[in-house]
């Protein structure tokens, strides 16, 4: 992707300050709609949900005491491996989110709430909820956009080392749930610092970090195996089995908000300062990007397939993404925006894709063909082994 | 030896029970099957709905086991979701001790009484409450007798409440039960003009049904009150200890009146929840003791913020809820909507009501725990 302003053809060239700003007019009342039908039964939902993954982790957990027997594996790991992500996807995360704090029951609000991932509820309700979703997808200021270890834009200048990025990505699916912390600590920046000279706040952080992941290994890796007796290891096995696959889940789904071909990133100098709602809002429609599925599909990703709905109404209940959906897809087609949605298989592929694109050089994967595949990787080779120079030389050459 | 120290060996299986359950709590997941055991949060659970009249009804709670008991007339604060919101509020508890453990409130349907309401018509056997322990200086005798009730102003509300409670006022009219007939009552009603609010009307009712004697005092009709005139306008005063509600001077007053003439007096400074929603005012944090005078216009992080008051902070568009803070007591305006958001001690969850105070605007005097 190349940041909206440097694109040959803006996607919102066509809009003018009037139409922005009626399109933030239009999605407050959509907004406003679900704020003054929320209720009892949205209360219920998430209170259903709660007590639903609950008994799911419990009665996947007491089947794992018997995890030596394979059938008891199976049936204890699906069970639990279902439970965390509910936990982290449909529960924790939007309850961090503040989704529900409209009730008003402190069990259930983003300022008490603490989730089962290695990143605390506080540095994660920081990175995420106040960086990304105010700067979403603008260059260099929102860390989701690669996770500060990828390059996701044209307009960052490549280099050999982001050949390795695929692997990083596969690397960093399989234990998510500490690339969060780290990046939650904006760990690489920090520790660039001098140790003497590391803010207060970064080490307060990291113990609490450190901590939590502390009891979070205690927990998976040692008590519950213990309990499990002769069967120490297969649960232990188990435990782990679930977390890496609720970090490839997560990680999958949430590579699908942002990343696939297509969602528009944005230069930090384009944005004004004073960035209207109405601008704001046209940034999270065209920054976004759904996953379209079945209802199960839209629980177990904690309707982040609704990612578009969710960016511009973080707030609102996860319930009710699904019923303004076709509201705001008749929106992005009256103003002629792309709603950008797509089943799941195609917005993962479709985001390696672009992982993998942006591992070479620009214009690389798609200049080249069988035919021309030789001198290309020819060419790839002067390019990873010769110096700024050659790379600079070679890319221009294309 | 030390290892079987029961004590020990208690807190040791409690740690491992919280490392089984981190970042949860053990009570997260007991709680799912025995919400009124002892050790967790006091609750209730609504066992029976008793219609009174067409507009009330008494409900008998069975509280949680560590109910502490309470003395008649006592009230409780009930937490109550309506609408899928957590509302709090306090009722008068209609028995004494009961022998079969379980307590009870009875609660009128006032018009647009969003809890009562819910209570009276909507309220299940089998619904969960939330609960505080029964709470209450200002109480009444359940034995009854002759008693005087001298208030001021909005120092009706508490009274109001435990007349409400002994005369139940219905659509049919004013009932008087017989738990009340032992009770005789006159209420010395003090205000600068005769307030047409429901509870003047309630206390007019009252009179008019003969359940109490209400003698009204209006300052633009009668001049202000002296203390020393009661004995006049109530002419069996010293057969009557006195129950006073108002303002500290007349507190005061009555403080020094009824010492000199050797009376009983009970006196309560309540807060009221009738916040009249203006434009600004003025917000008070609570533990760093900061004032800020804040307009109808900006936010409380900014005004808080330009006062040099240190204040958790994120968006600043509504959407992160970094910048939450408990409102313990107050009217708040939402800038983006114009919905006020009012808590007040008796009614709203002890530990405040959640506000984000980057899109909300002093509408009134404000206390924020900060």
């Amino acid at each position: 992707m190349t940041a909206i302003t440097k694109k040959p053809e803006n996607p919102t060239a066509h809009l003018t300050p009037e139409d922005i700003e009626q399109i933030g007019v239009e999605l407050d009342a959509i907004r406003q709609d679900i704020i003054d039908s929320r209720g009892a039964s949205d209360a219920a939902y998430i209170r259903r949900i709660v007590r639903t993954q609950r008994h799911l982790e419990l009665g996947s957990r007491a089947v794992l005491l018997a995890s030596l027997f394979p059938p008891a594996w199976v049936v204890g790991t699906a069970g639990l491996s279902i439970a965390k992500i509910l936990e982290n996807m449909e529960i924790g995360h939007n309850v961090m989110h503040g989704q529900w704090d409209w009730m008003r029951d402190p069990k259930i609000h983003s300022t008490t709430w603490e989730w089962d991932n290695a990143s605390p509820a506080e540095g994660w309700k920081h990175s995420h909820n106040q960086i990304h979703h105010t700067y979403t997808n603008i260059v260099g200021k929102d860390n989701d956009l690669g996770y500060g270890i990828m390059r996701v834009d044209e307009g960052q200048r490549w280099h050999p080392l982001y050949l390795l990025q695929p692997m990083w990505n596969f690397v960093n699916a399989c234990f998510f749930e500490y690339g969060i912390a780290a990046y939650d600590l904006e760990l690489g920046r920090n520790l660039a610092v001098p140790k003497d000279q590391r803010p207060e706040t970064f080490k307060r952080s990291a113990r609490n970090t450190l901590r939590k992941i502390r009891k979070q290994m205690t927990k998976d890796y040692v008590v519950h195996p213990a309990l499990s007796g002769p069967s120490f290891l297969h649960t232990l096995a188990a435990n782990f089995t679930a977390n890496l696959v609720r970090n490839l889940w997560s990680h999958s789904v949430i590579m699908c908000g942002h990343f696939p071909e297509g969602v528009e990133t944005f230069e930090k100098a384009a944005i004004p300062a004073n960035e209207t709602r109405g601008e704001w809002y046209l940034r999270q429609m065209l920054g976004s990007a759904n996953i379209s599925g079945s209802r199960a599909m839209h629980l177990m990703s904690g309707n982040l397939s609704h990612q578009i709905e969710h960016h511009l109404f973080p707030d609102l209940p996860s319930n009710r993404y699904a019923e303004i959906a076709p509201r705001v897809r008749e929106l992005f087609e009256k103003y002629d925006l792309n709603y950008h949605s797509a089943p799941l298989p195609k917005q993962v592929a479709s985001a390696w894709h672009k992982v993998f694109r942006l591992a070479l050089p620009n214009g690389w994967l798609a200049e080249t063909t069988p035919r021309n595949a030789p001198k290309q990787l020819a060419k790839l080779y002067r390019m990873t082994t010769g110096g700024p120079k050659v790379r600079r030389a070679l890319s221009s050459a294309a | 030896m030390a290892l079987l120290d029961p004590v020990r060996v208690r807190n040791r299986l409690a740690g491992v029970a919280e490392a089984l359950t981190s970042p949860l709590v053990p009570a997260d997941y007991l709680d799912l099957f025995a919400p009124l055991r002892s050790g967790t949060d006091l609750r209730g659970r609504i066992e029976d709905v008793q219609p009174e009249t067409a507009d009330a009804a008494t409900l008998v709670i069975r509280p949680g086991a560590d109910w502490a008991g309470h003395v008649p007339g006592q009230y409780v604060r009930i937490g109550i979701d309506v609408d899928g919101v957590r509302e709090w509020r306090a009722y008068s508890l209609t028995h004494g001790p009961r022998a079969d453990g379980r307590i009870s409130i009875t609660v009128k349907a006032v018009p647009d009484g969003k809890v009562s309401t819910h209570l009276v018509r909507r309220a299940r056997p089998g619904t969960l409450v939330h609960l505080e322990q029964a709470a209450g200086e200002f109480v009444l005798p359940p034995a009854g007798g002759k008693f005087l009730f001298v208030t001021a102003g909005s120092g009706i509300t508490p009274v109001i409440g435990m007349l409400r409670n002994l005369f139940p006022a219905t659509d049919g009219g004013v009932l008087r039960p017989p738990r009340s007939a032992r009770h005789d009552i006159v209420v010395v009603h003090v205000a600068p003009s005769r307030p047409d609010s429901i509870f003047s009307r309630d206390l007019e009712a009252l009179h008019a049904a003969g359940a109490i004697r209400l003698v009204a005092r209006y300052d633009d009709v009668h001049g202000l009150l002296d203390v020393d005139d009661l004995a006049t306008l109530v002419p069996d005063l010293t057969e009557r200890p006195t129950f006073a509600c108002g303002p500290a001077g007349l507190l005061d007053a009555l403080e020094r009146h009824h010492a000199d003439a050797g009376l009983e007096l009970f006196t309560e400074q309540f807060r009221v929840a009738l916040v009249e929603a203006g434009e600004g005012g003025t917000v008070h944090f609570t533990q760093g003791g900061a004032v800020v005078e804040a307009d109808g216009a900006t936010p409380i992080l900014v005004a808080a913020e330009d006062a040099g008051v240190l204040m958790p902070s994120g968006c600043r568009m509504g959407i992160c809820y970094g910048c939450v803070l408990p409102m313990r007591e107050g009217t708040v305006r939402d800038l983006r909507t114009g919905e006020l958001t009012t808590a007040d001690p008796m009614s709203s969850d002890a530990g405040g009501v959640p506000i984000q105070t980057c899109i909300s605007a002093a509408a009134g005097p404000c206390h924020l725990v900060h």
